[in-house]
């Protein structure tokens, strides 16, 4: 069975390599697309349903493959109806003209062999135009109650080798899970896989839960709590699903917290007197250390990914703008420059941009900038959009969308940083303030 | 140190009281620092000592400006009310709970009713009302009264109530 609070390490081992069918041809560039480029047409591929011998999950792994590559926006499934060839033996060779015939760019193939509570799933990708695999084919093994994520390992391989970006869809959200009318929500910390599968529940609904975070390893996060009565950040193991307050303070209000990359730290927001400045605390000593200190109200610190710097937003200009300060703390430096109100900045797990929200003329907005504020880039707009998360490849950002009025409710929905391929992550019910996780192992 | 205990045990105290008072309002289902007050508060409104007599004929609640947490000259009006009746009934506290309507982000909602809270608090405190009777609490965008998603909903969200609690320095 697949254990939600840890996941298992799974095992990936290279395929020999098989006989072409004939020659490669010759071709300057191997299969690759970049998916910086907004006019992009999606790429066809075939993946005839993977072979099966014993067990019954082979079409339902096919499916997650194909809807993860075809959830990126950049890949296009051609319709198994139009397939020439079938796929009946995982060793054969490929008739590659079958598959040109019908202009299907890759192909993939798989074969699922499945022994009591172990499966083996192996896959080959092959460039059909060039003639050839791309890459070794490969085989993962784990318990079969892991199938969805073997079948995430697969496409994040697919997804890799195409785009030349790092993987992300064998990874894990945390959210806050919403239910009950507007006026009297009730809210519990609950994890998912980054598809909405697999929904696990880490609180009960007893007590108000906001924005948790993860670490950067994925074994613990932060949240705020109202558990006592008032707001006060809170650190979970993920392997027990035990949590403890984080140190008191003297103050009335602690939330907004963030790890540092190494795990060690963390800055959050302290409210004393009316007035929220950011903090940073040691988890292994304790030990508090002040980084901001004005009378506007400083929040939603974030480290950039080597730890040396923090994004942050103040209102101290009048209304909510985005700083970058030194991880010891400072005035900071605004980066935010276009009009309306900046806001919730998230340093990019790659470095490059900082995904934040906008408020302008009553909308809102989810939007990308370059770490000094240039190349603002907006990927989203509605009544109510906020909190951006990054996918551990940094090209795509999760985020809250709430729909207004009495019957309103939120929903996570899914953006890449093209503004492409913009869906709701399906929930059961509402869902708000995700925090993606990493890749898994 | 000596402050970090005083903090717990009035939290402690605070769940007591609630758990005590089955017309305790303000709590939005979800466990926050409760109080007595609104709608359900004891005794009769007609009774100038009553707990309902502050909620409904003084009035319990102030509102805001959009993003603002200064106090307009109503809300002056009923806060200098509500500082002369808890002078004058020194055997209630008081936990001030500030609100922010929808539109705005999560965290600085939680920080902009901090705010208001503390503005409503430091008025109390200058009309006579020691503030070891008064403890604040921020709700952010989390409990809005008013459900629509236009101006006439957000000026009710926008608020700071002030929720009596029997007995108990703070």
């Amino acid at each position: 069975m697949t254990d939600i609070l840890r996941p298992s390490r799974l095992l990936a081992l290279a395929l020999a390599g098989i006989a072409a069918l004939s020659a490669p041809a010759l071709r300057a560039e191997p299969l690759r697309m970049t998916i910086d480029q907004p006019d992009l047409q999606p790429l066809p591929f075939a993946a005839p349903t993977f072979l099966s011998q014993g067990g019954d999950v082979a079409q339902a792994i096919t499916d997650v493959v194909i809807a993860d590559l075809q959830g990126t926006g950049l890949f296009a499934q051609i319709a198994p109806a139009a397939y020439i060839s079938r796929v009946s033996d995982f060793d054969a060779p490929v008739a590659y003209a079958d598959w040109k015939a019908i202009n299907a760019q890759a192909l993939i193939t798989g074969r699922v062999i499945q022994q009591g509570d172990q499966i083996s799933v192996a896959f080959r990708l092959f460039d059909v135009f060039a003639d050839a695999p791309l890459g070794d084919g490969m085989q993962f093994k784990g318990a079969t109650g892991d199938w969805r994520r073997i079948a995430h390992k697969v496409a994040d391989q697919i997804y890799a080798r195409i785009t030349g970006e790092k993987p992300y869809f064998d990874s894990r959200v945390v959210f806050v899970s919403e239910s009950g009318p507007k006026d009297a929500r009730k809210k519990q910390l609950a994890i998912m896989d980054y598809d909405g599968a697999n929904v696990g529940f880490l609180t009960d609904a007893s007590s108000i839960v906001l924005a948790p975070r993860f670490s950067s390893k994925g074994d613990r996060i932060l949240y705020t709590s109202f558990e006592t009565g008032f707001p006060r950040i809170r650190e979970m193991t993920l392997a027990t699903g035990k949590s403890r307050a984080l140190a008191d303070l003297e103050g009335n209000m602690t939330f907004a917290p963030r790890f540092s990359p190494d795990g060690d730290t963390v800055a959050f927001s302290l409210e004393q007197n009316g007035n929220t400045d950011i903090f940073s605390m040691s988890l292994a000593s304790g030990q508090v250390r002040q980084l901001t200190n004005a009378p506007s109200i400083e929040t939603s610190p974030s480290f950039s990914p080597d730890g040396s710097q923090i994004a942050f937003e103040s209102d101290r200009s009048g209304g909510q703008q985005i700083y970058v300060m030194p991880a010891s703390g400072g005035e900071g430096t605004r980066i935010s420059a276009g009009d309306g109100r900046y806001s919730t900045p998230v340093w990019s797990p790659r470095g490059d941009y900082i995904a934040f929200t906008k408020q302008n003329g009553g909308r809102f907005y989810i939007g990308v900038m370059r770490t000094d504020g240039s190349e603002e880039r907006l990927l989203t707009s509605s009544y109510l959009d906020e909190g951006p998360t990054w996918a551990p490849n940094g090209r795509v950002i999760m985020f809250t969308r709430e729909s207004p009025g009495a019957t309103g409710s939120a929903q996570l929905f899914s953006v890449d940083i093209s503004g492409r391929a913009l869906h709701p992550v399906p929930t059961q019910g509402a869902a708000s303030d995700p925090a993606w996780g990493p890749l898994l192992p | 140190m000596q402050k970090i205990s005083t903090i717990v045990l009035f939290v402690a105290a605070l769940a007591t009281a609630a758990c005590n008072n089955p017309n305790r309002n303000g709590m939005g289902g979800a466990g926050g620092a409760g109080g007595m007050g609104g709608a359900g508060a004891i005794g009769s409104a007609s009774d100038p000592n009553s707990p309902a007599y502050f909620a409904q004929t003084l009035g319990d609640m102030v509102h805001f400006v959009v993003d603002q947490s200064t106090l307009t000259p109503e809300a002056q009006a009923i806060l200098t009310k509500q500082a002369a009746w808890l002078v004058q009934h020194p055997n209630y506290t008081a936990i001030v709970q500030g609100h922010a309507d929808e539109q705005g982000t999560r965290e600085y909602n939680l920080a902009l009713g901090a705010r208001r809270a503390e503005s409503v608090k430091q008025f109390l405190i200058a009309n006579g009302v020691s503030g070891t009777r008064l403890k604040t609490i921020s709700y952010g965008k989390e409990q809005p009264i008013a459900l629509c998603s236009d101006e006439s909903c957000f000026q009710q969200n926008r608020r700071a109530k002030t929720a009596l609690q029997l007995g108990g320095g703070v």
